[in-house]
């Protein structure tokens, strides 16, 4: 069984102790189905985490990715950019845009 | 920190329910640059909190939104005791247009849009903009000369009437 370290909101601490395996399994805890559009944004957000130190505002993965804002509203609803940080075992955004 | 095994135990609460009937209305009633971030940057983030949001444009808010002018918003210097600098000097030719140029390059440095994509990231995030009426007869102005997202132009209680149950924030 694996050990991982989370906050007091349920939110990875360990960026390694992330997969996508458990992306797929913390995803489903929130109501969401992982598709192809969602590991799009999953894996930017992953991929740009270690180089620019903290994790990417729903701003920075639409401008950098090209996914439209409408579009990451309707891949993870409600809280577009807290739901993409949980999946992807980042903290929370702190950036304000 | 707590340790759980590859389950979590711990699921955020995204609130879903909690916002959903959450409105907040914001009146922008100024045409400086910094008097526009404010609300663009609340609007923001309360709509990426899953947060309804009107925006109403009202007064010098108009130049927000009115075609022609919202992408030359400026910063002045006079008035603002917060520039710590001699207010003589904002009275200068060219400060103003220079202290606008600084901050705009400022907020450019942090991965904040101009006012124009702000205003398009807001809407595509599911945000009402809506032009004040008595802004628009005063000015002369209407529909055609306003940002092509605004929803249309309404009256002070048309208004009041929408954002029945909102916080509201004044600018």
């Amino acid at each position: 069984m694996t050990t991982i370290h989370v906050d007091s909101e349920g939110f990875l601490t360990e960026y390694g102790e992330w997969s996508e395996e458990l992306a797929a399994e913390l995803a489903a805890r929130i109501g969401i189905e992982l598709t192809d559009e969602h590991w799009k944004a999953i894996r930017f957000l992953r991929a740009d985490y270690p180089s620019h130190g903290e994790t990417a505002t729903l701003r920075r993965v639409s401008v950098l990715t090209g996914m439209p804002i409408k579009q990451l509203f309707t891949l993870f609803p409600g809280k577009p950019a807290k739901k993409m940080a949980y999946v992807a075992g980042l903290p929370k955004p702190r950036g304000c845009v | 920190m707590t340790t759980t095994d590859s389950t979590p135990l711990v699921v955020p609460d995204f609130g879903d329910e909690a916002t959903q009937g959450r409105k907040l209305a914001i009146i922008c009633s100024k045409g400086n640059l910094d008097m526009a971030y404010p609300a663009l940057i609340l609007a923001n983030a309360a709509l990426g909190e899953g947060v309804e949001t009107h925006l109403f444009f009202t007064f010098w808010g108009f130049d927000m939104i009115t075609k022609s002018r919202m992408n030359d918003l400026k910063f002045t210097m006079l008035g603002n005791t917060a520039t710590h600098l001699p207010q003589g000097l904002g009275g200068l030719p060219g400060m103003t247009a220079m202290a606008t140029h600084q901050m705009k390059k400022q907020i450019h440095d942090v991965g904040v849009p101009d006012v124009p994509e702000f205003l398009e990231q807001i809407v595509a995030s599911g945000g009402h903009l809506w032009a004040c009426r008595m802004s628009a007869d005063m000015m002369h102005l209407d529909e055609s000369d306003l940002y092509d997202d605004v929803e249309a132009i309404i009256s002070a209680a048309d208004f009041i009437e929408k954002t029945d149950g909102a916080q509201i924030i004044f600018i």
